[in-house]
Order: C-alpha cells, then sequence, then structure tokens
C-alpha cells in the first residue's frame, strides 16, 4: 500500500486542469441546450452527465491528487457538474413542456361532437305540479292527505251533504261501479279526502289532498274523463273567510308570482255555505291592459277553482261539532292551474303519454 | 237563463248611467254569473235604415217571376237625398209603405255583403230586408212593413226592430231557482245594483177568488202535489198568432216558439219562474185526480215515448186514465193541437224531489223540470194562471171561463234562528245588525229578534233554498261584498311534512327518471281485448277487473288490474310517432275487486261510528300502488362512438332493482313464466320470500298485438311492498383497511343452473372473509360441453381486523367452489 504522492502536481493531470474542466463543462451544457427534444435530451445526458461521461471520468481522476490538490479539483469539478446538472433540470423541463404540448395537441377532439349516449329520463308535469302544490302546502305547516280513487258512495256524496236527490248530483256526471247497490264509485271529487280527514283526525286540521277524479266527460281538448284536482281543508276555532282568502291569496303568490292575487265571486257547492268560485289574476298581464291578453282573454282573471266555509252539516256527518269548529274548504284543477301555468291550449297531451311532452319539463318545475 | 234586458227592466228602474258591463259586473259579484252578452243585431253591420217606397214597377221577367223596380226615400241616409233605386222580389208592399232597407256598405247575418249591382237591368243601390234576411226569424213571406209611426226615412231602424236588444245569459247556480226568472233577476238586479230601485212584481196580481164552479180536481197526494190552480177558456182563435213581442222574448230566452197557447205557457214560466200546463179542455174526460203512479202503469208523454211509471212518479189523471206526468211532462192523449179552442191552464206547485226523481227515472229534462226541482214559489199559482188566462184573452180572442178551481195550501217556509253576528263571525269582518238586517229584509225575508242576539228569519216563498242558519249567512255575506273580506293567512300548527310514503313516491319517481325512463299519466280504463292482447290465461287473477255500470268505452269497461295495457299502448304510440327508442314508467294505483260487500249508506245527521266507517271503506276493493315500466329500441345510442345497445330484458330488471336500491332493497330474481312476458324471459321479483313483481322481455304475440317491436321489456312491480319495506336508518358503513385478496374462478354447471344458484352457493361456501362476488362472464362454445355454461367469478377476500396469511384467501376460494359443486353440480374449469 502507498501513502497519498505528495509530490504529485494537478497541474500535470490534464483532464483536471481549469480550463479543460471548463471546457468540458461548456461542451456538456451547449449539446444539452442543443438537445431538440427528449430523445436527443436523453443522449446529451448520458454523453455529458452519465457514469462515462468526460466529467465523470475527470471526478475519478481527483482521488490519484495529492492531497493539498484534491480539494481544489473536487471543488472545480463539483462547480462545473453543478452547472450541467442545472443545465438538464432546465433544459428537461423545458422539453417536457413542449413535449406534452404535442401531445396534447395531438389528442384533440371536436368537442361539439353530440354527446348525448345514454336516454333522459323525466317526471310526467303534472306529478311535478303536484309536487309543487304540495311543496307550498307543507311549507305553510299543512298535511298531505289521500284517499282511494275507487271510494265509498257515501264519501263522495252523503258526507258532502250532497243527499241521494241533490240536484247537484247530476252537475257531476259519475262513473259507477257494479253492482250499483254496493255503492262504490270513482270519486268525482278529491272532497272525500276531506271527509276522511275529518273522520279520522281531530281539529286543529290543515290539509291539502291532491289526487286524481273522474267524470264522464268525453274526451276533448278541455275536457277528460280523468283529472287532478288538489282541495284544501281547514278545520280549527276561530277559523273565517279571510283565513279562506289568506290562503289562497297565498297559494297563487307562490305558484304564479308575488302580487298575484284571487277574487271571489258568490256560488254555490253542498259541501260549502257560503261558497264561491275563485278568480285568479292573471298573472300574465297582471289584470292591466289585459285586453290583447290571451291568457286570460282580456279578463284580467282567469277561473281557478272553487271554495267555501265548510257546511256545518258536513262537520256533523264527520264528526266535528260545529260550535266549537269552523272551517274552510278549496279546490282546484292541477291540470287546468298546469295549463295556463305552461300556456297548454290542450289538455290531451296531458294523457297521450309522448315521451316528447314529459321529457320537455325535466324533472322539476 | 238568457235574459233579454229590457224585460229585466221592466220590473225594476236602474239609473241611467248603469251601463250593462256595470250592471252584469254587480250581479255576477253577487252570484249571478254573466255569461256573455248577445244580441239579435249583433251580426248586422253598416247602414240599416227606414225607407219610404216611393214608385214601385212590377217588371215580369222571362224566367216568370215579377220583380219589383222601386225607388225608396232614405232620406240622407245614401249621402245624396236623392231616392235610392232598389229591385225587390217581395210583394207584400206599396207606395207609401215603410220598409227596411240596407244600403251598400251594409252587412247582413251570414257575412252577406251589400254592394250596388246590376240585376235584371237596374242597378240594384241596397235591398230591402224581411224578418229571416235579419236574422229576426223564419218568416219568409215577404219583406218587413214597418207601421206607419215607426218613424221617418234615413232613421235607423235597429231600434225599432229591437235589433239593438241586449240579451244577457247568466249561468244560475242551482240553489238560486228564483233566478229562472225574470221575476228573480229584476230582484236580484234591486239588491245588487247601486240605486236600482221601483220592482214590480210580475206575479203581484189581483185574481180572481177560488170558486166551486171550476174544473173539478181532486189532490189524492198533498205531498206530491200540495197547490194546483185550474182555470178554462173559451174560443181561442186557433188562427191566432203569437204577438212579436213574445216570440222575440222567449226566442231571445233560447225557446223556439210553437203556437201561441204554447208560448204563451213560457212566456209566464221565464217571466214568474212558475211552469204552467195546458190541456186541450176538449179531450179532458173527467175530474182530474193527482196521485202517484201504480207500478207498472204506462204513459205516452207529449215527446212520443211511452213510458213505463215507477210508484214513486206523480201523475194527472182523468176518467181516461193517466194524462200527464205531474210537473214534468203532458201526456198525448190531451195535447193542444192547430184546432184547440179551449185550453184548462194547470199551475200547480210539486214536490222538488218527486220532480227530481221522475225527471232522473225517466231521463226526462225540460225547462219546467229543471224549475220544479229546484223549487218555484208556491204562493203564484194562482197569479200565473191568470196571467196566462189574460195573455190568451188579450191575444187569442179566448174568453175566460168564470170558474176558478185552487186545491190544496202552499207549503209555508219555516223560520230560521241565527246568531246575529254569525254573518260576521263567519266572513271574518264587522257586518252591523242592522246591516245584517236590512239586507235579509232586502231579498225579501222577514226577520224579527233583533236587539235580542238571535234573529228570527222568515224566508220569502220564493226561496225555498234558505233553509239553515249558513243560508241566511251567505246571503248577507254576499250582498255584503266578498270583495270587503280581507286576506289573513291562518296559522297551522307545526306540521309533519310530508309523510314517509310521499317522500319515497318521489323518490321512486326521481329514481326511474334518472335511469331513463320518462312517466306518462294514462287512464285507468281496461276490456277483455287488453287482457287477451296481453295473453293472459283465462284464470289469470288479473282478469278478475271491478266493471264500471256506465263506462265511456264498451271496449274499455273496467278498472285495470295492471298497469301494462295502458305504458304499452302509450309505448306504441310513441314508436308510431317515430321515436325509436321509449323508455316510459308509471306510477299509479290499480284496482283489485275486494269482498264484494256493499258500502252502506251512512246517516248524516252524526258522526258515524267506527264500526260504520269500517264498513264503509272496508267494502272498497284494495288499491295498491304499482311502478310500471316499458322500454323498446336502443337502451344506448348508436352514434358516433359506435354501435349502440339494445333494450334487453335485463334493462327491465335493472331499472326495478334501482328503485329498490333507492330504497335500500335488494330483490332477488328467479325464473319464471308468467304472461305477458316471454316464458324464458321473466323474472319473478322477490323481496322477503314473497313475489312482489315481474321483470323481463315482453312475449312476441304481445309485442305484436300492442305494435311494439319485438324485444321490447316491461316491468310491473308492486310500490306499496317496497316502500312498506323500506329501509328508514342505514346503519354508517366499516370498511377494513387491510389488502385485498383477489381469486377468480370459473364454474362449468349445466345451461338451466341459474347463476343466482351458483352465487348464493359460493357466498355460502366462502365464509366470513368474502368482501364480495362478482360474475364477470358467462361463457357458452367450444370451450365448454354442449348443455353446459361457464361461469366466471371475482371473488374478493379480505378481513376486517388483520392482513390476510399465505393461502388463507386460496383456501376459502376453494371451499367456496367445494360448496357450489355440491349444491348446483359445478366443476372448475
Ligand atoms: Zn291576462
Amino acid at each position: 500500500m502507498s501513502g497519498p504522492n505528495t509530490d504529485y502536481d494537478p497541474v500535470e493531470v490534464t483532464p483536471l486542469q481549469a480550463a479543460e474542466v471548463e471546457r468540458m463543462r461548456d461542451e456538456a451544457i451547449a449539446a444539452i441546450e442543443a438537445a431538440a427534444d427528449l430523445e436527443q435530451f436523453k443522449q446529451a445526458r448520458l454523453d455529458h452527465a452519465g457514469d462515462r461521461s468526460p466529467l465523470a471520468l475527470a471526478n475519478r481522476e481527483i482521488g490519484a491528487l495529492p492531497p493539498q490538490a484534491r480539494k481544489e479539483a473536487g471543488r472545480r469539478v463539483g462547480q462545473a457538474r453543478g452547472a450541467v446538472n442545472k443545465a438538464l433540470a432546465a433544459r428537461q423541463a423545458v422539453l417536457e413542456v413542449e413535449h406534452e404540448e404535442r401531445m396534447l395537441a395531438t389528442e384533440t377532439v371536436d368537442v361539439t361532437l353530440p354527446v348525448d349516449r345514454r336516454r333522459t329520463g323525466s317526471r310526467h308535469p303534472i306529478t311535478l305540479q303536484s309536487e309543487l302544490i304540495a311543496d307550498i302546502f307543507v311549507a305553510m305547516g299543512w298535511e298531505i292527505a289521500e284517499g282511494p280513487v275507487v271510494e265509498a258512495e257515501w264519501l263522495n256524496f252523503d258526507a258532502l251533504n250532497l243527499g241521494p236527490d241533490h240536484p247537484a248530483r247530476t252537475m257531476q256526471d259519475t262513473f259507477w261501479t257494479e253492482p250499483a247497490e254496493n255503492h262504490v264509485v270513482l270519486r268525482t271529487q278529491t272532497s272525500p279526502v276531506q271527509a276522511r280527514a275529518m273522520l279520522t283526525r281531530r281539529p286543529p286540521i290543515y290539509v291539502a289532498c291532491p289526487g286524481r277524479v273522474f267524470r264522464t266527460d268525453e274526451y276533448d281538448a278541455t275536457h277528460s274523463p280523468m283529472f287532478h284536482q288538489v282541495e284544501g281543508l281547514v278545520v280549527d276555532e276561530g277559523i273565517t273567510m279571510a283565513h279562506l282568502k289568506g290562503s289562497l291569496d297565498h297559494l297563487a303568490a307562490r305558484l304564479f308570482g308575488d302580487g298575484i292575487d284571487t277574487r271571489f265571486r258568490p256560488s254555490y257547492f253542498p259541501f260549502t255555505e257560503p261558497s264561491a268560485e275563485v278568480d285568479v289574476r292573471c298573472f300574465v298581464c297582471r289584470g292591466e291592459d289585459s285586453d290583447a291578453c290571451r291568457t286570460c282573454k282580456g279578463e284580467g282573471w282567469i277561473e281557478w277553482g272553487g271554495c267555501g266555509v265548510v257546511n256545518p252539516r258536513v262537520l256533523i256527518a264527520c264528526g266535528v261539532d260545529p260550535e266549537v269548529y269552523s272551517g274552510f274548504a278549496f279546490g282546484m284543477g292541477i291540470d287546468r292551474s298546469f295549463m295556463f301555468r305552461h300556456s297548454l291550449g290542450d289538455l290531451r297531451p296531458l294523457f297521450e303519454g309522448d315521451a316528447r311532452f314529459s321529457s320537455a319539463f325535466g324533472t322539476e318545475i | 237563463m238568457k235574459a233579454p234586458l229590457s224585460w229585466i227592466k221592466e220590473y225594476v228602474d236602474v239609473p241611467a248611467d248603469v251601463t250593462t258591463e256595470e250592471l252584469t259586473r254587480r250581479l255576477t259579484l253577487t252570484g249571478l254569473k254573466l255569461e256573455g252578452i248577445d244580441s239579435p243585431g249583433a251580426q248586422i253591420t253598416g247602414p240599416l235604415v227606414i225607407g219610404r217606397v216611393l214608385t214601385l214597377e212590377p217588371e215580369p221577367q222571362k224566367n216568370g217571376k215579377t220583380i219589383n223596380w222601386c225607388t225608396v226615400d232614405v232620406g240622407d241616409a245614401n249621402g245624396t237625398g236623392e231616392p235610392q233605386g232598389i229591385v225587390c222580389g217581395a210583394h207584400n208592399f206599396e207606395v207609401g209603405d215603410l220598409v227596411v232597407v240596407v244600403l251598400p256598405g251594409g252587412v247582413l247575418p251570414g257575412g252577406f255583403e251589400i254592394s250596388a249591382r246590376k240585376t235584371y237591368g237596374h242597378v240594384s243601390a241596397g235591398m230591402i230586408c224581411s224578418a229571416r234576411e235579419l236574422g229576426l226569424g223564419e218568416d219568409h213571406d215577404g219583406i218587413i212593413v214597418l207601421p206607419a209611426d215607426a218613424g221617418v226615412p234615413g232613421e235607423d231602424v235597429r231600434a225599432v226592430l229591437g235589433l239593438d236588444e241586449e240579451i244577457i245569459e247568466f249561468e244560475i247556480n242551482p240553489d238560486r231557482a228564483y233566478a229562472l226568472s225574470l221575476r228573480g233577476i229584476a230582484r236580484e238586479v234591486l239588491v245588487s245594483v247601486e240605486g236600482a230601485s221601483g220592482f214590480r212584481d210580475p206575479a203581484l196580481r189581483d185574481t180572481p177568488p177560488a170558486d166551486d164552479a171550476g174544473y173539478p180536481v181532486v189532490l189524492e197526494d198533498q205531498a206530491g202535489c200540495p197547490v194546483f190552480v185550474a182555470r178554462t177558456v173559451s174560443g181561442v182563435d186557433p188562427s191566432a198568432t203569437t204577438p212579436d213581442f213574445i216570440v222575440q222574448r222567449i226566442t231571445a230566452a233560447g225557446m223556439r216558439p210553437i203556437s201561441l197557447a204554447v208560448d204563451v205557457t213560457n212566456y209566464v214560466m221565464l217571466e214568474t219562474g212558475r211552469p204552467i200546463h195546458g190541456y186541450d179542455l176538449d179531450k179532458l174526460q173527467g175530474a182530474i185526480v193527482v196521485r202517484r203512479a201504480r207500478e207498472g202503469e204506462r204513459l205516452t208523454t207529449l215527446d212520443g215515448a211511452e213510458r213505463v211509471l215507477d210508484a214513486e212518479d206523480l201523475v194527472v189523471t182523468d176518467d181516461s186514465g193517466i194524462i200527464g206526468l205531474g210537473g214534468v211532462m203532458g201526456g198525448e192523449t190531451t195535447e193542444m193541437s192547430e184546432t184547440t179552442s179551449r185550453i184548462l191552464v194547470e199551475s200547480a206547485h210539486w214536490d222538488p224531489v218527486a220532480m227530481f226523481r221522475t225527471g232522473k227515472r225517466h231521463k226526462i229534462t225540460s225547462e219546467a223540470g229543471k224549475r220544479n226541482e229546484r223549487g218555484v214559489d208556491p204562493t203564484i199559482c194562482a197569479a200565473a194562471a191568470d196571467r196566462v188566462v189574460e195573455l190568451l184573452t188579450t191575444y187569442g180572442g179566448a174568453t175566460a171561463d168564470p170558474g176558478v178551481t185552487e186545491v190544496g195550501t202552499a207549503p209555508a217556509p219555516a223560520p230560521i234562528e241565527v246568531a246575529a253576528d254569525r254573518a260576521a263571525r263567519v266572513a271574518g269582518i264587522d257586518i252591523p245588525e242592522d246591516r245584517v238586517v236590512a239586507t235579509l229584509e232586502a231579498v225579501g225575508c222577514t226577520v224579527s229578534g233583533v236587539g235580542t242576539g238571535t234573529l228570527e228569519v222568515l224566508p220569502p216563498p220564493w226561496r225555498p233554498d234558505l233553509t239553515d242558519p249558513q243560508d241566511t249567512t251567505e246571503e248577507v255575506i254576499r250582498l255584503v261584498g266578498y270583495d270587503t273580506i280581507p286576506a289573513v293567512l291562518p296559522t297551522a300548527p307545526a306540521g309533519r311534512g310530508l309523510t314517509r310514503d310521499q317522500q319515497l313516491r318521489r323518490r321512486v319517481g326521481r329514481t326511474a327518471a334518472a335511469a331513463g325512463y320518462v312517466e306518462v299519466v294514462t287512464f285507468p280504463f281496461v276490456g277483455e281485448s287488453d287482457l287477451d292482447a296481453l295473453g293472459l290465461p283465462g284464470d289469470d287473477p288479473r282478469r278478475t277487473t271491478l266493471r264500471l255500470s256506465n263506462p265511456l268505452s264498451s271496449e274499455a269497461p273496467s278498472m285495470t288490474t295492471t298497469l301494462l295495457p295502458g305504458l304499452l299502448r302509450a309505448a306504441a304510440r310513441n314508436v308510431g310517432h317515430g321515436t325509436d327508442s321509449v323508455a316510459l314508467f308509471e306510477i299509479a294505483t290499480v284496482t283489485i275487486p275486494g269482498s264484494g260487500e256493499p258500502a252502506p249508506i251512512l246517516p248524516v245527521d252524526r258522526r258515524p261510528t267506527e264500526e260504520e266507517f269500517a264498513a264503509v271503506t272496508g267494502a272498497l276493493p284494495d288499491q295498491p300502488l304499482r311502478l310500471a315500466v316499458v322500454a323498446t329500441g336502443e337502451a344506448e345510442a348508436t352514434g358516433w362512438w359506435g354501435t349502440g345497445r339494445g333494450v334487453a330484458w335485463s334493462d327491465a330488471i335493472d331499472v326495478v332493482q334501482r328503485v329498490a336500491d333507492a330504497l335500500g332493497l335488494r330483490l332477488m330474481t328467479s325464473a319464471v313464466a308468467q304472461a305477458p312476458w316471454h316464458p324464458g324471459r321473466c323474472a319473478a321479483l322477490e323481496l322477503d320470500g314473497q313475489v312482489v313483481g315481474h321483470a323481463g322481455e315482453l312475449h312476441p304475440r304481445v309485442c305484436d298485438a300492442f305494435g311494439l317491436p319485438p324485444r321490447s321489456v316491461a316491468a310491473e312491480i308492486d310500490l306499496d311492498a317496497l316502500l312498506g319495506a323500506a329501509v328508514h336508518l342505514r346503519p354508517a358503513p366499516s370498511f377494513s383497511g387491510y389488502p385485498v385478496a383477489k381469486e377468480d374462478v370459473a364454474l362449468v354447471v349445466t345451461s338451466d343452473v341459474p347463476a343466482a344458484a351458483v352465487e348464493q352457493a359460493l357466498r355460502e361456501g366462502a365464509g366470513d372473509l368474502l368482501e364480495s362476488v362478482r360474475l364477470f362472464d358467462v361463457y357458452t362454445g367450444d370451450q365448454v360441453a354442449a348443455g353446459h355454461k361457464s361461469l366466471a367469478y371475482a371473488l374478493r377476500f379480505r378481513a376486517p381486523d388483520r392482513t390476510l396469511v399465505e393461502g388463507e384467501a386460496a383456501q376459502a376460494r376453494d371451499a367456496a367452489v367445494a360448496r357450489a359443486a355440491e349444491v348446483t353440480g359445478a366443476a372448475q374449469r
């Protein structure tokens, strides 16, 4: 084993001469910077920073120097290699960005191509309209009551003050089921749900009843043997017609827009007395300059439904003490409300099952 | 009810500044709703004037007709003041007569435009009009010749002819029968229109007292016919015609003029509201007797229909037998004719309920019946009969016979006790007692008990609808004005929101929509042909339907037991519209006939007992909620991305499983042969061992029958069962953080082994370490024996608390395979 060669002159080891190291460094940097793509870059890195690159080989020579010379030589080579590595990193970053840009450019697609691979479903607008109305009532603290569409005659008529000889029975053309002596009908109104609510709940009662009803009407643009109604019933102490007006104004405003209110005209329903027809202010013209308005046909108001104070006879038949409680009830067509809310002139599309119709309304209205 | 304005104003004075629009607006606000305003001259525009015939030269024509070449003075109406030359084909006028002239520029009903035109060698500048040309009647015997004092030439003639009459149509609510008369409408004007005054009651007249000399009448059923007034007239001129004002008024009211005698009874009915019947007195035999019919008795009514009578029907009889269905329709044998010269006028009051039932039973709707069944003033029988007699003597040349028959007594209205503040409490506004009293008195009530807190209200006889406190309350509030009621939102107690079922139904709908299905609503009516088209066997329970007595279509007379017919028809319609790929769903109830017990009609004067109410609701058929889907065409579209995927039997199961999944449920499937599905491609869907629905590909014959493309798929499921089982609170899951061990196995089984059975066996055999099983391939072909299939499963194993040791997963896999072999005969490939 020999000790370090203290007399060794570093100047005599050519690769470690300062000028030579600088030249190797400059050559390396030049080659790296000249690399035009990642392929050339890899080669340049191998040539100038690899294990067999001039600077790596020079580095190995350092050990052969006398100790006093190693430090200087090591610093010189180390700085050169550091500069090369820095150039490598910088060039690599640039080339990688360039490469990525080229790659992404080649992957460009036509984003205007149609993308509708899967079917789009939707819900029926009457379902949506019913839910919208239900939500308005639920927000007021009311509950949504339901009942069967094949209903007992007593609940559809008698309990609602429509006795067997009531002329108003002929106003509603009823589907009867066989045999007639079973007294079962297709409900002509959602009112039997109100009777059921009174018979199965205790006041205070605040319920809305949306649902399907049936009349023996021939099917045309404005009549259908099946349609949808929503009725409301409130039975509580001290209920007045003012509360009825307040509730309907609220429903009108939520359904048709702020400021839309209602108007009452005296009418007749066996279930209620006093009774009123309720008109809703036209939400298109708002009753101003109505003449050209197609929605309300110049009236400024649209016929909406019927309402009134629950007839004490009905309260008695349903087990509510009319001396303690009073109530109001109202009803309107959901299909009809939908028709003028969405400018539909013919109700038949609601029941024809044409997917194009339901699809137009999506999943919320 | 249509009422000419001039007729209304005959009985009530309306301030001159109240326009028709304001009048009808007020009446609408108090309950007589305006339906429309019409005018007989509404279709006539342009100059329509009085003309005086100056010259008239008859000119025979080659065709044998003679026309008249006239010059007519039309004043300045033609702009020149010169006589107007007009050709006229009529011959019922002469020089000097006043006639009706429409000048060029005028338009007559039917869009008939008048212009100066050359005809018969003259320029005819206008037309001399007949009543028919003006839409005033069918009379075409000639032109209208006006009375000599009708006016001066050139004046507008509309007022003279009544063409400017306004006919107001009201919608009359069933409780306001009194408004089916001019008498009632005028009274409503009086109480509704500010400033209206001077009501003149057409039924208030002096009538001759009843005596014994009148035609004999016996009332055997006082409840059915409490009052019967009979008057007779003789010497009616059969050639007498109905005066113009009566023709115009009853025509305006929508009734057809027939003969003087009939027109007069109709006129008095419109005037007073009281239906009148006229008999040919010469055809009557003996005393009139009013009684109930005997079951099975027959009568041929005026309309020629032979009717078999019911024991409840009220009949008018004489010695010959039944001569009329009281209050509803007269009989043929005593009908008045064009030769009738003696008339018996019947003005009787009938029980409204009997009228309603008889009208309904015999399907007779008439103007008389409409009034009798809703309630007529029983106190004006004599007045109405006397008015008919007056008109027959005035216009028919008749003489009133001396006898006056009046049998029975008018039912008296019952007084109503009502709290003086009830109207105020109901309306929610302040209504002073004096206002309440004044309003009730204005509608004809007599009020006593003022100041005691309770009013006793005696309704007038023309208001049989007023029987309860709520009736008088409505009268007060409607006349105080519904528009005075403020809007006050009532405060409901805190509600419970939507019920769980209501929430879940929305979730089901959203899930089906999210799966690409479009919701539709169809009618629930079904017929044999629909059930045949579904291919249901004869004993299929879905063929037991609830039938309707009066279906709209005999093709679909029942309530459906399945949503599929309506849904399949809807899908076929979509395909018919050119929509090739269709996926629809419907959520609705079906009707499953129940016990067949009747739903009793309970009393209404008290709450039913729980047992009574249960008997009513328990008699109703089951009405379970269903979800049904149908799909055809492509499940995924063909596009630039490649070929799409047609719908398959699996799509029908998939959508139902998605719905079940949304409810936290998983349905088990098993093969079943069930109409309307393909016998080899139908799954029974089970929940907790109960079959709750079916899904799969439709039978080719069903597709064909409904006009659907082959391979259409469908499902129907009981939503009530799913909603009832829906998981309410789902526990939070926990996951093992230890590594997963994956093992794949391919098992060969015979073709008839269901994959579900293999999977079930794998799960049983694999033990607790098994995390999941997924079937990722099904293979049939050269690599497996005929009649066999290879099922490839990916098994994932993991322990919750540790990393599995070497071989542990493989051991579990082997156990799984062994179990599958044991249960299903599977062999590992
Ligand atoms: Zn409008």
